[in-house]
């Protein structure tokens, strides 16, 4: 390859000037931006003051004592951790038996079942726990409605509390268990046969197998999702600002965030973010440790497809536990939702005779701020997406590629936002572009820089897994013929990941419509998003409209999501990437 | 510890203010004088407010007459989209804090449910005077600002509040006492001094005639904490606690005319009081627009929006009532206390947390 025509080559580059480097240096310096700036203001808050009297800002570690000392801000610490853990234990009790199911077994229907808990995995959690509230709030939740109604027990009587320590760790866990199921489930898929085999041909049993084999081999995976779920647990702020006010406790999260109200106290809300960070950072790198381990899984190669256990009669409590579990993120809330939107009153049961569309005329042709929060939830969406994705793919094709010196810190920094909660991300920028020379506050700039910050881990992660797979002799061919790198990246490269690209920008459109936690921190009145909306409709208890905004963003994403599963060769597998 | 805080507020909010620069004061200069002449709705301004064509309205008022009023405003003058930035008196005065720091002018005119407010906006220089002709003629004195700062949109009490199928009439409670009674515990449901205004003067109130043990021991009840003062009627109406201890007096009158299962008791002790001022802004991006709504606002027609509709007590002399409120000249009401509630603003809302953890 390196003979091939080298005066043509050089006769070239006199009048076609290669892209690429400049172009590199600038993404890398972009990512600086996106990260470093907010990450410098949060810790040069955290330990600063302002002088009243010269209006200077001088060091000091006040609010760390604060925050160590304040039973305040010391609770929800400790609250945070155990709900944290709580929910992790409980996803991986769920997760983990049905991901053997789903992978191990000859039970029916997986396809649907992996579509299902899709659908649980994009189910915005607030939105999940505000349905939540629908069924089981002690007295008007229709479960315990229904629990009186059978049982014809006392007005008092409940079967569940959702505003509760517990409530709020199971609905938690109900939006993060796909986590741990998708990581286990697929490292289930990667164990070869022949391992098990080997085993029983060895005389072991079934449960020898299982215990001294399958176990071992998927423990790490599993591990690392309870990781996961621990620390989606901890960085969520929906759930528990919907579920845990109410009963009484805070969260780190909706600590930080009141924080903020009237006179806000950014300096103590910094401070109080850096533990996050750094929890994040060490448990992330206990995950990676952990799943680096997994090398060992495939020592087999590929060679032998996943032995398929016979469930017998065992199938039917299987599935009524597979069922039983996909109805809790699922089933029950969605229909809890339509119940709202098309119902009276939100918490009465639907019937044809009471049927209105008065929520919805309500929330579409009254509600004036409606079509300003779709209208930016959209453009956002769209423009977090597309820039999220090219950003994504450069980043990933420098890479994959080794394009420049330096790019191991470019992969670096695409994935370091990984490490920073949506909170945490939040008050970084609101304090980085509230002032010169970058004052993006009140703008939808700041809001889309916090969106591809948070989206870009996991689109270089999958775009970056993409590159591997396409071979570079491809792009060499192209630049021997006298293309510019950029030129074989866009008319060679390009073309080849149209897939996965697509899959890249549908992920970050369907996540960005979603995300609450850094948006809350950083809306205006003029920059409202859909998820912003639906958490102030929230805290007026306006449940019809927030039942409306909510089932249309679901549809939105689902229309997503089934456009994305139409495209030839990406198949069923594309939202498990996270 | 609250005065220090005040006084770097306001340098904020000055430089806020002079960074508006030319824009905020060219419209504030014709009503430098001390008592500005009263407006009427002329065609001038309501042509210059088409011009803008929309108006920016920050309010605290429950949704559905925030919107009731944007769509009536919109039909009589067309041409002009209104658009309802609808939250917690609270929340809408930190929303504009936070705006004006950043020097984001969107805000034209505010509702609050929190009389402190203005003030702090008046010192730091955010709001313009203006003065609606009706409001000079029908308004009794203490519902404006004889300058015109601010006019008194709306007369509101938080008074208790229960579902009538979770408690017989005879049964239910009298007074605030009566809710310390443990056969309540775990049974009420209460609004948050951090996000409704209603709610920081009924606990500001409450705090200053009962004394905070009172709370202290309502505390020690298991009182369901919800955000806004629209929120805990909606609770009950829903059945999901029994009784309400503070909120918007008026949705339980609205619901219970709509046939919900509700009741309102005027507590013995008295009902806290809290009136709900309207104020301009300065730096509006909509000044005419703005003048026009808030002359609308305040004029006998929209005004009986607010009686007959949203149920509420309207300080416009000319209103007529409608039956089935209690009058306000019938009800024991507390006393209510804007300077202090700015003085105490920040103590309060620390004291509520600590006693009911959030």
């Amino acid at each position: 390859m390196t003979i091939a025509l080298p005066g043509q080559k050089a006769g070239r580059q006199t009048f076609k000037v290669d892209l690429s480097v400049p172009l590199l240096l600038t993404f890398a310096v972009l990512l600086c931006v996106l990260i470093i700036l907010p990450i410098s203001w949060l810790a040069i808050y955290s330990v600063t003051s302002v002088d009243p009297a010269t209006k200077a800002r001088f060091f000091t570690l006040a609010h760390f004592r604060t925050l160590l000392s304040d039973p305040d801000l010391v609770q929800p610490l400790i609250t945070t951790m155990i709900v944290a853990v709580s929910s992790s234990v409980a996803c991986c009790l769920v997760a983990a038996p049905m991901g053997w199911l789903v992978a191990r077994t000859d039970l029916p229907m997986t396809r649907t079942i992996r579509a299902l808990v899709t659908a649980s995995f994009v189910t915005p959690p607030f939105l999940g726990a505000i349905a939540w509230e629908i069924l089981a709030a002690p007295n008007s939740g229709l479960l315990n409605k229904f629990y009186r109604f059978v049982t014809g027990a006392e007005m008092d009587a409940y079967l569940f509390n959702i505003y509760s320590m517990p409530g709020l760790i199971f609905v938690i866990a109900c939006y993060t268990f796909p986590y741990v199921f998708v990581l286990v489930a697929n490292a289930l898929d990667r164990i070869p046969g022949d391992l098990e085999d080997a085993s029983s041909i060895l005389g072991g049993g079934a449960w020898t197998t299982a215990r001294r084999v399958t176990i071992p081999l998927v423990l790490p995976a599993l591990l690392a999702g309870a990781l996961v779920a621990f620390l989606q647990a901890m960085i969520l702020f929906g759930s528990p600002a919907i579920l845990a006010l109410p009963a009484g406790f805070h969260t780190m999260t909706t600590k930080i965030w009141s924080l903020f109200q009237y006179p806000p106290k950014p300096e103590l809300a910094a401070a109080a973010a850096l533990p996050l960070l750094f929890l994040t950072v060490i448990l992330l790198r206990g995950q990676q440790m952990i799943l680096g381990r997994k090398g060992y899984s495939i020592v087999g190669g590929k060679s032998g497809q996943p032995r398929l256990i016979r469930l017998g009669w065992f199938a039917v409590p299987a599935m009524t536990f597979v069922v039983i579990v996909l109805m809790l993120p699922v089933f029950l809330p969605y229909f809890a939702l339509v119940n709202a939107a098309f119902s009276p009153i939100a918490t009465t049961l639907l019937t044809p005779a009471t049927f209105t569309m008065k929520n919805f005329h309500f929330t579409f042709f009254e509600l004036s701020t409606t079509h300003l929060a779709l209208k930016n939830t959209f453009i956002l969406g769209a423009a977090a997406a597309t820039i999220g994705t090219v950003l994504a793919l450069v980043i990933s094709y420098a890479t994959a590629r080794k394009a420049i010196t330096g790019y191991r810190v470019l992969g670096f920094l695409a994935t370091a936002p990984l490490a920073i909660p949506g909170i945490v991300l939040g008050v970084g920028l609101f304090l980085a572009y509230t002032r010169p020379p970058f004052v993006l506050y009140g703008t939808l700039w700041v809001l889309l820089l916090a969106y591809i910050t948070i989206e870009l881990p996991a689109a270089y992660q999958q775009l970056q897994s993409a590159f591997r797979a396409v071979h570079p002799e491809l792009e060499d061919a192209s630049r021997i013929l006298g293309a510019t790198r950029l030129r074989s990246l866009v008319d060679v490269t390009a073309p080849l990941l149209r897939t996965s690209v697509l899959a890249t920008w549908c992920f970050i459109f369907v996540s960005t419509i979603r995300e609450l936690s850094a948006a809350i921190m950083l809306f205006t009145s003029e920059t409202k998003v859909v998820s912003v909306l639906i958490f102030d409709l929230k805290e007026s208890g306006d449940l019809g409209a927030i039942a409306i905004l909510g089932l249309s963003m679901l549809v939105l994403t689902f229309v997503v999501i089934i456009f994305v599963n139409r495209i030839p060769g990406f198949g069923s597998s594309g939202l498990r990437n996270t | 510890m609250t005065k220090k805080l005040a006084r770097r507020d306001i340098l904020k909010g000055t430089a806020a203010v002079a960074a508006a620069g030319l824009g905020g004061a060219v419209f504030a200069a014709p009503a430098r004088a001390q008592a500005p002449a009263a407006s009427a709705i002329t065609p001038e301004l309501i042509a210059a407010a088409k011009k803008e064509g929309k108006v920016v309205f920050y309010t605290a008022m429950d949704l559905t007459l925030a919107q009731r009023l944007g769509r009536e405003f919109e039909q009589r003058f067309p041409g002009i989209s209104a658009r309802v930035e609808r939250s917690g008196a609270e929340r809408v005065f930190t929303r504009i804090a936070q705006e004006y720091a950043s020097n984001i002018y969107a805000v034209d005119l505010a509702n609050t449910s929190d009389l402190a407010h203005v003030s702090h906006w008046k010192r730091d220089g955010l709001i313009t005077p203006y003065l609606p002709e009706e409001v000079a003629q029908h308004y009794p004195k203490q519902y404006y600002d004889p300058n015109g700062f601010f006019i008194v949109t709306r007369v509101l009490v938080s008074p208790i509040g229960y579902n009538t199928n979770m408690v017989k009439p005879e049964e239910a409670p009298k007074s605030f006492a009566d809710l310390l009674d443990p056969k309540w515990a775990g049974k009420m449901v209460k609004a948050h001094p951090a996000y409704s205004g209603t709610i920081m003067n009924s606990t500001f109130q409450t705090a200053r005639d009962l004394g905070w043990e009172y709370f202290e021991k309502l505390a020690k009840q298991r009182v369901m904490q919800v955000q806004s003062a629209t929120d805990t009627p909606k609770k009950i109406a829903l059945g999901e606690r029994a009784i309400m201890v503070d909120g918007a007096g008026y949705l339980i009158i609205q619901y219970k005319e709509r046939g919900d299962p509700v009741d309102i008791v005027y507590p013995e002790e008295g009902t806290p009081l809290a009136t709900s001022p309207s104020v301009l802004f300065k730096g509006a991006p909509n000044p005419n627009a703005g003048r026009l709504f808030q002359n609308w606002m305040h004029s006998r027609e929209a005004q009986q929006v607010i009686v007959n509709f949203a149920r509420q007590y309207s300080p416009h002399s000319q209103t007529v009532e409608k039956p089935g409120v209690r009058r306000l000249a019938d009800i024991k009401l507390m006393k209510e206390d804007a300077e202090a509630i700015e003085k105490n603003a920040e103590d309060i809302k620390k004291r509520y947390s600590a006693l009911f953890k959030v």
